[in-house]
């Protein structure tokens, strides 16, 4: 059991409203599955998808992962989890435009005081992993929509996470190059990873192996994918 | 201890981060710094320029001699009320007389009289000359001697004799190469023999010091009249100057007919009177030069403060990314904080520098001997580094407490 959601409510304060973002949610997902969350959008995913990644904490309820109550941590604890536990993989790459692919890569590996040398070799791997090696010393904009998504895949990677956590990864990509941005998260999941992906496309989700559906925050189809 | 540890082990790559962020805004950076630049620039300058004229006055000061005294009627420094000092009574040639006579503990004594004379040689003439009366001593007062010929001798004194002593620059300005021993000048209407030249003292904030002419006292007087106003130079060993003061005091005191409930109606004047008057003006122009570059770097420290806060802003993305992948809050400050300190600092060093050439600049400009203080190099560079500590600290304060969630979205 790597996440174990328990009765968890998210509820936004916009102006006098109240939002309830997620409404009891309860969800479970184990090592080495590879789940898809769909939904429309205001459905609650990219909250659900927040608070799994530790970017956001519950109004209430639990949040275990990987054996470790998330509730109550601190700003750093929180930082540190994210540094260490979860891969994160955006729709916009999110990548530091000013930074060479390589140091992207590098950067987690800043955050946990890795020594420069071992970082380097690291990162290095990572980028032969996704197959950008000849491309470590060029930034962002010198490189394609779906090299761009592979070095922020490589970047997730890096720190080995319990969890690969992709919003839409391939929202911004035309559908051949997110076909080989899927092709990518197939391959690491039959190498052990645990990925959750959060995409509102159903030719996304088919690839996975569990869709989770999500409608006004709360669970309305958690299934296996034949 | 451990966070302290990782701290440390962080600031080569928060240097490195603080340089990639302000090469990327060259132009930028360059103006940010403008403020801290200038401040520190101007703070050295000054400073050396002061150190430089401290250093060239107290020794042009050392020339009147620690241990020589001038009895006047004026005090070289007045406090308060001029009035007080005007109805005095002047120091007469009676008054040197009773020095001469009785205060043993002076070794040296020469009345000095002054005026101010056309003088010509040939067809040359030059108007405005100082011409100064008094005896064989003054070359020990007055700390002359002369580079060719004699001085004034007592006999010369005694005698009223027609001779004089020339300051370099009229000698040179009257003879040019020739040899002026022994040829006949006028001072005024009067022919005298020149009988030496003076060494050269150089120049006092440009003023010349060589330009004068010294004959003896008698023949001043005799040729000029009896009753001018006088100065009378005393001079002894350092350890007998209180009690040489003393002395004069007692008899001056007695002479003047001044009574016991009277304070002293002249002045005995030394060295000191003017060097404190020097330290308490270079005091007042330390602090000006303090409140001048403290504006700047205030100025400058504003600068930083306002260009952070924008690279804040801008940067909202990348904070919000850094953290994703798990940047602390201590990151995110220390990386903007190192920011501020690198961008003030470099404004600091080129300060320096700058400071240092101009600094040397107008050392040499006015002719003044010294070099750039460490003190105030480092005080450039403590300055800056603070500023930059001051400046940047809410800035990455802000940085550090942005919300992840909301920097990703920022666009």
């Amino acid at each position: 059991m790597l996440i174990h959601v328990e009765n968890l409510i998210k509820i936004y304060q916009l102006g006098k409203v109240q939002v309830k973002a997620l409404d009891n949610i309860n969800l479970t997902i184990d090592r080495n599955e590879y789940v898809a969350v769909m939904g429309p959008s205001g459905s609650g995913k990219s909250t659900l998808m927040n608070i799994i990644g530790c970017l956001d904490v519950p109004t209430s309820g639990r949040y275990i992962l990987n054996d470790q109550d998330v509730h109550n941590l601190t700003d750093d604890e929180l930082a540190h989890i994210r540094n260490k536990e979860i891969g994160f993989v955006f729709q916009t790459f999110n990548l530091l435009p000013r930074a060479t692919a390589l140091h992207n890569v590098e950067l987690p590996l800043i955050y946990n005081g890795t020594p420069r040398s071992k970082r380097r070799e690291i990162a290095m791997n990572m980028l032969e992993r996704v197959g950008l090696a000849d491309r470590a010393n060029h930034r962002p904009n010198e490189l394609s929509g779906g090299q761009r998504q592979r070095v922020a895949i490589a970047r997730a990677l890096v720190n080995n996470p319990s969890l690969i956590l992709a919003d839409e990864p391939t929202g911004n990509l035309d559908s051949k190059t997110g076909e080989e941005i899927m092709q990518i998260f197939n391959e690491l999941n039959e190498a052990g990873n645990t990925i959750l992906l959060v995409t509102h496309e159903e030719d996304i989700a088919r690839q996975t192996k569990r869709i989770i559906r999500l409608l006004d925050g709360q669970v309305i189809k958690d299934e296996m994918n034949q | 201890m451990a966070t302290l540890n990782a701290f440390f082990s962080h600031i080569s790559e928060y240097l490195l981060m603080a340089w990639q962020a302000l090469v990327s805004h060259k132009l930028r950076s360059f103006l940010t710094t403008l403020g801290i630049l200038i401040g520190v620039t101007t703070i050295i300058t000054i400073w050396t320029t002061i150190e430089g004229l401290n250093k060239y006055v107290f020794g042009q000061l050392s020339n009147i001699g620690a241990s020589t005294v001038y009895v006047q009627k004026y005090p070289w420094v007045i406090k308060g009320d001029f009035w007080k000092y005007r109805n005095r009574k002047p120091v007469t040639y009676k008054e040197y007389q009773a020095l001469a006579q009785y205060c043993n503990s002076a070794e040296h004594i020469s009345p000095e009289v002054f005026s101010v004379k056309t003088i010509r040689y040939k067809n040359k003439k030059f108007e405005n000359i100082f011409i100064i009366g008094s005896n064989q001593e003054y070359a020990y007062t007055a700390n002359v001697a002369p580079e060719i010929g004699r001085f004034i001798t007592e006999l010369d004194v005694h005698y009223n004799r027609y001779v004089c002593v020339l300051g370099r620059e009229v000698a040179d300005q009257l003879f040019e190469k020739a040899n002026p021993l022994g040829k006949k000048i006028f001072i005024g209407d009067r022919k005298y023999l020149v009988i030496g030249i003076l060494e050269r003292k150089g120049n006092f904030f440009g003023q010349s010091m060589d330009n004068f002419i010294i004959v003896p006292f008698g023949t001043f007087r005799r040729v000029y009249g009896g009753h001018r106003e006088m100065r009378v130079a005393l001079s002894t060993s350092p350890e007998k100057l209180e009690e040489m003061k003393d002395q004069i005091r007692s008899i001056l005191r007695r002479v003047r007919k001044v009574p016991p409930t009277k304070e002293d109606d002249f002045a005995i004047n030394q060295q000191d009177m003017l060097t404190d008057l020097y330290k308490s003006l270079t005091t007042t122009l330390f602090a000006i030069v303090f409140v001048i570059g403290g504006i700047s770097l205030v100025v400058g420290g504003i600068g930083i403060m306002n260009i952070m806060l924008v690279s804040v802003a801008e940067r909202t993305r990348e904070i919000g990314i850094r953290k994703a992948i798990g940047a602390t809050r201590k990151n995110i400050l220390s990386q903007f904080l190192f920011e501020a300190i690198v961008i003030s600092s470099i404004g600091g060093f080129i300060g320096i520098v700058f400071g240092f050439f101009a600094g040397n600049v107008v050392l040499s400009q006015m002719s003044l001997s010294g070099t750039v203080s460490l003190t105030s190099i480092l005080i450039g560079f403590g300055f800056s580094g603070f500023v930059g500590v001051l400046a940047g600290f809410y800035p990455a304060y802000k940085a550090a407490s942005l919300n992840p969630i909301d920097s990703l979205r920022y666009e």
